[in-house]
Parts: structure tokens; sequence; C-alpha cells
């Protein structure tokens, strides 16, 4: 009883954040204030949860059935209670960001910025609990429209016209494949729980799994598969701590989370190697994976390259999920948590630079680290940790998928792996060495560059010393994740 | 000794038929006509839930009206789907009347207002005696009294291309009574009949022969053409656009969907056995229709420039919807249209009730006017989101049962149901695409004209009508027990299989 009430509560308290947030919006500091302390309070609870799940005694809730076999209820396993926890408690350090930035940044609408952001996470963590892909799917339709809001923040013409490409991917894709591959999951299994090893085994034809395994990796828009990535740069016009707390954490990795559930509980790993198809999304999953870090080279705005880079990093994900073997899921489960971390860090240095120097392009950013020595050096731990350089929490992420990669027989991957790497680097430090390494440009010697307010720079610290503390708390997470084989790893 | 209880049955008609010209000879000023009409509209909707809940209960009701026995005399016969329908039909005006409440001054002068509020309370009773009759011709004369009532709400609009409008509606509805009378004609001259029951019994005789044949074409044209269904649908956004805004809500919400009602009964229990090789032709090429209707009607939806235009087509996309149902001649198709004639109310109404309010405070329904609209009115815009969200079919929302319900009928038919399945969810991003156009206008487009910042929130009666429809819509969403049991039994009772 009381564990499913605390189940139920942490889902339920950013929804009742984002009424407090809209009801307290005639008080700035009231609001944003509560919103902290509602951040605080949401990852508290989703941590309480964290020692009945690790006695291997996890919480059950079911709301209502609404017709049968299809239950709205929520359940933990290791993987769900990850990504929650990253969810919920980056949102502590967002929220906080977050008002440094938009009052920095002197944004308007913030009540609504701020309402839209906490329903976010509500659907986030709906996403992580979910028992079920009916469940799943509605708080993944949550999070695609409530997120939109966010993206279309600006109201111009730029930000309208990216925030419609934006829904109308993430809502095509998800009702056009996904939904159909739900439905007829139901209609041939009669039920849609999320279950070990699978509930497709001896109810459905290998010819149609596979057809249904390429509706769901394509349906799943969040993962960013291409062609169906182009919503994530388009989303960049959202103010800074969207995209960093929701196209670097929450929505990706909600796209990526669904994408791991579905291999593991819904087709079963040893039902998904049989299918022609996952050879298919595989080699998919490595082509997004090279060439968005291509892309990535290109761009000369920083967080378009830095959403390149994330979609490059999901498909690493989707590429472990596709290889279906336990370490490579271990590694993709981790690689949630590790690329969040890096990520988050960049994305919020990204949104200092802009808040405190105005600039969005690489080639503005020389010499900034002068000005800016703090931000630019969680950059470059950010940086790191996304490359997978030891000793940073992305480190441990890589070696797992590449162990998984051998172990699934598809040692090609692991030289997929070692190319993007190297891609990587050349595309997240040039900005770093330019930052440290060259003169400001002569003519405009802007004498009025310096830190960010502190609101946006503790954040940013924490989390890339938090990048760094998860290199030495890599085996405990990958223990957990590795609890839903049965008898570990 | 027969109680006021066994004639609830019959009340549910001649109570607003009755009601109607004592709301006509009321004085315009003042609220009275309202008054008046409000209170017939809320006895007959308790009464259809009343009727609902004996329905439930005991399966249909039939009832004779004079005590004369089956054949020779009139009879009311009323199943589940009936009593839905009355539900829905006697709803959707009790909701259309609270917008009146707020929304009526501003687009019908008060001395026409009786007459339009006994017009409304017509159209009411027509509509519930179309759903309840058991008796072909009876369908006709109610028919007949609803259009009638509704040709001169139409033209009550404060638009002068309301006449038009009105005109377009009648010229289409006669024609559709008339071919629906002729089809009529052919089965009583084949049987000698016009009792449902009857000549369903009777035309088994008779089946396939050439009158019946034609019957049949012509009762499902002619119903077709009423319930504008693809392509003989352009009267219905247009009356939509330019008739008063809460008459738009209450007939988008029930007007159409009783036509197709009657097909249900015409296809499942008259002549629908008996057309021979035909009634697969038939079927067909209705499918081939409603599958055009819902493609053609979300497409146009998209390019519609006013707000009320967009529903209509919008309408015209989800008859589609029923049609593909109703023909699809399966108990899951049929369950499928019924939930979705119901669900398809609570969306419909909620929107425009929405609409009305945006009416009262702009005057204007064009989308480009829509400017800014969800600062100024944000209860509003708020709900007129949701109901969309309902209308697009995201789950927890009623539409999405309605979609579900229908994927699941057609994925029985095999693999062109695969074919179809695409084409539905087709339709449901494009109805993303109308939907969204709209929240995006009022949402996040910077107005052309600096509006004061302050709130002008719709009336209180058109917002409390809105919220509880929008709170039906997830209701219905989430515990939809009480539409699918009707359906189902609906199904049994017709189709003779329990699922």
């Amino acid at each position: 009883m009381t564990d499913q009430f605390i189940l139920l509560s942490a889902i339920a308290v950013p929804l009742i954040g984002a009424i407090i947030i809209a009801l307290s919006g005639h008080s700035q500091n009231l609001r944003d204030s509560l919103m902290v302390a509602g951040a605080t309070l949401g990852f508290i609870t989703v941590l309480c949860l964290l020692p009945s799940v690790l006695a291997g005694n996890p919480p059950k809730a079911s709301v209502i059935e609404i017709m049968p076999g299809l239950e709205l209820s929520f359940a933990i396993e290791p993987l769900g209670m990850v990504f929650a926890l990253v969810a919920s408690g980056l949102w502590i350090l967002t929220s906080i960001y977050g008002i440094g930035y938009m009052r920095g940044a002197e944004e308007k609408h913030q009540t609504r910025f701020f309402a839209c952001f906490s329903i976010a996470i509500f659907a986030a963590l709906g996403i992580a609990f979910a028992a079920n892909m009916f469940t799943l799917f509605i708080f993944y339709e949550v999070l695609s429209i409530s997120t939109y809001p966010l993206v279309a923040h600006k109201g111009d013409e730029l930000a309208r016209k990216g925030a419609r490409t934006y829904l109308a991917l993430l809502i095509g894709t998800s009702i056009g494949l996904m939904l159909p591959a739900m439905l007829v999951v139901w209609y041939m299994t009669g039920t849609l729980d999320f279950t070990p090893g699978g509930i497709l085994e001896g109810k459905v034809e290998r010819g149609v799994g596979a057809v249904l395994l390429l509706l769901f990796m394509f349906g799943i828009g969040k993962a960013a598969l291409m062609p169906f990535h182009r919503w994530l740069p388009s989303a960049m016009v959202a103010p800074t701590p969207v995209s960093a707390l929701l196209h670097a954490v929450a929505v990706v990795k909600a796209g990526v989370f669904t994408v791991l559930k579905v291999s593991i509980y819904l087709f079963g790993l040893e039902y998904l190697k049989e299918l022609w198809s996952n050879d298919v999304i595989m080699w998919v999953a490595a082509f997004s994976l090279i060439a968005a870090s291509l892309v990535a080279m290109q761009k000369t705005n920083l967080k378009a390259r830095l959403a390149y880079s994330t979609v490059s990093q999901l498909s690493y994900i989707t590429l472990g999920a596709m290889l279906a073997s336990e370490l490579s899921i271990v590694g993709g489960g981790l690689h949630i948590v590790m690329h969040a971390f890096g990520k988050i860090t960049l994305f919020f240095c990204a949104g200092a630079i802009y808040v405190a120097a105005h600039k969005t392009e690489i080639p503005e950013m020389d010499g900034l680290a002068r000005k800016m020595p703090v931000t630019m050096g969680a950059f470059l731990i950010g940086a790191l940790s996304v490359i997978g350089a030891p000793p940073l929490g992305g480190f441990w992420s890589k070696w797992n998928l590449m162990l998984g990669a051998v172990d699934a027989q598809h040692s090609i991957m692991i030289a997929v792996f070692l190319l993007s790497t190297l891609l990587n680097i050349a595309y997240l430090l040039p900005p770093v060495i330019r930052a440290f390494l060259l003169k400001p440009a002569q003519s405009d010697g802007e004498p009025g560059i310096q830190e960010a307010p502190l609101f946006c720079l503790v954040p940013l610290t924490l989390t890339a010393l938090g990048a760094l503390c998860l290199f030495f708390l890599a085996d405990p997470i990958r223990t957990f994740i590795g609890s839903i084989f049965p008898g570990g790893l | 000794m027969m109680s006021l209880y066994d004639q609830l049955p019959i009340l549910v008609i001649t109570l607003p038929l009755l009601a109607a010209p004592v709301v006509a000879v009321l004085p315009g000023r003042g609220k009275l006509p309202w008054l008046f009409a409000t209170i017939a509209s809320a006895l007959t909707f308790l009464i259809a839930i009343s009727l609902a809940c004996r329905v439930m209960e005991n399966g249909t009701i039939p009832y004779l009206l004079g005590n004369w026995e089956a054949p020779y005399g009139i009879v009311l016969s009323i199943g589940p789907l009936s009593v839905l329908m009355a539900i829905v039909i006697s709803g959707a005006s009790l909701a259309g009347l609270f917008v009146s409440l707020g929304g009526m001054d501003k687009e019908v002068p008060p001395p026409h207002q009786p007459l339009l509020y006994a017009c409304w309370l017509l159209v009411m009773a027509g509509l519930i005696g179309i759903v309840t009759t058991g008796d072909a011709f009876n369908v006709f004369v109610f028919m007949e009294v609803s259009s009638l009532a509704s040709y001169v709400m139409v033209a009550n609009g404060p638009n002068r291309q309301a006449l038009p409008a009105s005109f377009k509606y009648l010229v289409t509805g006669t024609f559709g009574a008339t071919f629906y009378l002729i089809g009529v004609g052919y089965l009583y001259m084949m049987t000698g009949t016009l009792n449902m029951a009857d000549l369903s019994a009777r035309l088994a005789d008779v089946a396939d022969t050439m009158p019946v044949l034609i019957a049949g074409g012509f009762l499902m044209l002619g119903l077709g053409m009423k319930g504008a269904l693809f392509p003989m649908h352009a009267w219905m956004p247009n009356a939509y656009q330019f008739a008063p805004s809460p008459v738009a809500a209450f007939f988008a919400a029930c007007s159409t969907k009783v036509p197709l009602f009657v097909m249900v009964r015409v296809l499942y229990e008259i002549v629908g056995h008996h057309l021979g090789s035909y009634g697969e032709l038939l079927s067909g090429m209705m499918m081939t229709l409603s599958v055009i209707a819902f493609i053609v009607g979300s497409l146009i939806a998209i390019y519609s420039e006013d707000l009320k235009r967009v529903l209509g087509y919008s309408s015209v996309a989800q008859i589609g919807y029923m049609v593909l149902g109703i023909c699809l001649g399966t108990s899951a198709g049929l369950t499928a249209a019924s939930i979705h004639m119901f669900n398809h109310a609570l969306m419909k109404a909620a929107l425009f009730a929405a609409v009305a309010a945006v009416v009262v405070r702009t005057g204007s329904s064009k989308i480009e006017d829509l400017a800014g609209i969800g600062k100024k009115m944000p209860l509003t815009m708020l709900g007129f989101a949701l109901a969309g969200l309902s209308l697009i079919g995201v789950p927890l929302t009623a539409g999405f049962i309605s979609k579900w319900y229908l994927i699941k009928a057609i994925l029985e038919i095999g693999p062109l149901g695969i074919f179809l399945t695409i084409l539905i969810l087709l339709s449901s991003l494009m109805a993303v695409v109308y939907i969204w156009k709209v929240i995006e206008v009022a949402y996040f487009k910077p107005t052309k004209i600096e509006i004061p910042d302050a709130r002008t929130e719709a009336p209180v009666s058109i917002l409390i009508v809105l919220w509880i429809l929008v709170l039906a819509n997830f209701w219905f969403g989430i515990d939809p027990e009480f539409v699918l049991s009707l359906a189902r039994s609906e199904a049994v009772d017709v189709l003779g299989v329990s699922k």
C-alpha cells in the first residue's frame, strides 16, 4: 500500500507542481522557489522507491482498466528506475539553471514555460514507470504535446516553424507507425504488458514480428533514428534549458528507453535476434550514428552541433538494443545515464555562453575561456565524457556496448563505435580548443563578458562533477541494470 | 392500470413536441422562452436516461401507441442504440441551450427567439421520434418535422449568407427525404406493411426482386444525403458556418447521426439481408464513399479558413468513420460505429461550444482573427485544445476508444483491413494538422493589433457547458463501460451474436 502510494505520488508530484507553478505566476520569486522545492520533493519521492526495488520487491500500481488488456498501470523495473532517477534528479539542477537562464535572457511567458516543463517531467516519469506499452504510449504523447509550447516558446516565425516540424514528426511517427504496431500486438497477443522474455514468442510469426519491429523502431520518433531525426535539430529553437533537460535527457532518453523496453519486454532478446529486420535496424542505427556525427562536424552553431551529436549518441543505444545481447543492453542502459550527464553539461554551457556573451556560433568563441574559465572547463569535461574518454562516465557505457558487440558476434560494430568516437573528438573538441588556445578576435574587445550568473554556473559545475563521479560509480549501476536478466550479468 | 412510468417512451417525443407551441407564444423579451425550452430539454434528457437504465436491464422496450396490435398500429421500439441516440440528442439540445444563454442574443434579435426555440424543440422531438419509432413511414414524418424546423433555425443566422445556406440545406434535405419516401413506397408496394419488424419478415418472400433492390438503393441514397455522406455533404459545412453558433453546436452533435442511425436499421433490420448478391455491392459502394469521405473531409478541413468550416468538414470525415463501421456488416463494426456516434457528439459539441464562445467575444470565427485569443480566453481555448485531442484520438480521450474499436473491427476483415487502417491513421494525422493550425494561431501568433491585456473570458454558462463536455470526453475515454455495453447489446440484438 505505502509503496504503491509513493509510486503514484512520485508521478503526480510534477503534475501538482505544474498546477502550483501556473497558480503562483503572479510572483516570480515565489513561483521559482516553489518550483525548485517541487523538483526536490519529486526527486526525493523517486529516491524513496529505490530501496524496495533494490530489495527485489518493486511496487506495482494499477489505476484503471480501460478495455480488456488495456490497463493504465505502473510497475518499476531497474531500467525505469534509473531513467526516473536521472530525469528527476537533473530536473532539480535544470530548474535552478532555468531560473538563471530565463531571467538572464529576459524571456517572456515564464509561467507557461515552467508549467509545461513540469508537465513534461510528469510525462517522463510516467514513461519510466509504465507497466505496459499502452500506458507508456499515453505518456509518450503527453510528452510530445507538453513540450510543443516549450519549443514554440519564442513565438516568432522560426520558432513556430521549428515547433511544427517537431510536433509533426513526433506525432506523425507515433500515431502513424507505433500505434498500429501496438494495435497489432494487442490484437494478436491480447496484452501489452511488459513481460520479461517478451510476449510475442509463440504468438506472432517471425515474418509479422519483423514488420512490427520496423514499425516500432521507426515509430518511436523520439529515438531519432534516421530518417526521422529532423525534429531534434528543429527543437533547438527552444530556450536552452529545454534543449538541455528535454532534448538531451528527458524526451530523447524517453525515446531510447522505449526502444529498450520494447526490445526487452515486448519482443524478448531471443525472439529479436531471429528477425530479419533486426539487422536492417542495426545498420540503420549504425548509419545514423556515423552520418549524424558527420553532419555535426559541418555545423557552426553550437546548439545545432550538439543536437546532431545527440542524434548520433541516441543511435548508440538503439544499436545496443538491436545487438540484443545482455551486455549491449546494459551498455545501452548505462549510456542513458552517462550521456545524460555529459550532454546536459554541454547544453548548460552553451546556454551560459549565450546568456553571458550572447554568442551562439562556434567561430565567435575564440579565447572565451579567458573570460569564462569555469564554463569552458565544464564544457571540456562534458565533451570528454560524451567522447568516452576515461576517467569519465561515458567510458563505461561505450566499453559495455563494444563488449556487447563482440558478445553478439557483430564485431564490425566495434569499428562503427570506434569511428564514431574519433568523429566525436573531431566535432566536440574544437570549440574547447578555440576557447582555450586561440586569441579573442581583436576588433571587439567586449570587456563586459564575464561568467554567467551563479544560477547557471552552479548547476553546470555539478553536472560536470557528476560525469566525473560516474566513472567511479559505474559498477553499482551496471549491476543494478543487469538485474533485469535472470541471474544478472 | 398504467402508470406514467410506462408512458415514458412516448413522453420522450411528445413532451418537446407539445412544449414547442407554448414556447412560440411566449413573449420575446426576457429569458422566458429560453427557460421553458431548457426545462423541456432537461426533462427529456432525464427521461432518456431513465429509458436507458430500463433498456440496460430489460432489453428493448416495445411500446404500442393506443394499444393497437403490432403490424396494424404504430409501435415504438426502443433499443440500446435508440436510447443512446436519445441521450445524445436531448443532451446536445441541453448543451446547445446553455450555450445559447450566453451567445444567442448577439446573433439573433430577441423578438425572433421564441420562434427559434420553438423550432429547437421541434427538431429535438423529430430527431428523437426518428430514433424511437418502429415504423418506416413514421421515420419520414419525423424526419420532415425535424428538417423543416432546422431549415428555419439555420436561416436565422446573423449573416445574409445564412439564407442561401439554409436553401442549400433545404434542397438537399428535401431530396433526401423524398428518396427515402420512394424507397419506403416500394417496400410498401411489395409487402403491404410499414412496421419494421413486419417488413423484415415479409421481405424474405420477395427478396432479391427488382423493386426491393430499387428500394434499397433509394433508401441508402436518401439517408446518405440526409447524413451528409460524401459526396452529398456540401450542405453541411455551409449550414454549420452560417447558422447561429449555439444552433451549430446542437446540430453538429446530433443531427447528421440520426440518419446514420436509420441507416443501421435499414441495413441490419429491414432490407439488408434481402438484397441478394447486391447487398455486398451496396455496402462495398458505401464503404468506398466513406473512405473517400474521411480522407477528403480531413483534407478540406486542413485548407479551410473558417473555424466553423474546419469543424464542419471534420464532421464529414467523422461521418465517414461511422458509415465505414456500419457497412462492415460485422458486430464489431456496428459496435464501433455506435460508440463513435456517441463520442463524436461529445467532442463536436465541446468544440462548437468553444467556437460559440469565441464568436461571442470576437464576433468572428475566421482562424486568422484568433491570434492571441489563447491569452484572452485561456479557459475556452484550453477546452478547445483538449476537445481537439479527443477529435484526434489521443489515448485517454473518448476519441481514442472510438478509433481503437473501429480499427479493431477493420483488422478483422483481413488484408484490406490493413490498408484501411493506414488510411484511418492518415486521416487522424490530418486531424492533428487542422486542430494544430488553430492552436498555433491562438497561442503563438502575435496579435496584429495591440489588444488590451485584460482577459475577456467567455460567458459563464458557455464555459460550464464546455468544461462539462471536455471532462465527459475524458471520462468516457477512461471508463467507456456505459457506452460500450449499450453498443454491444445493440450489436447482439441486431446481429444475434454475443461477444
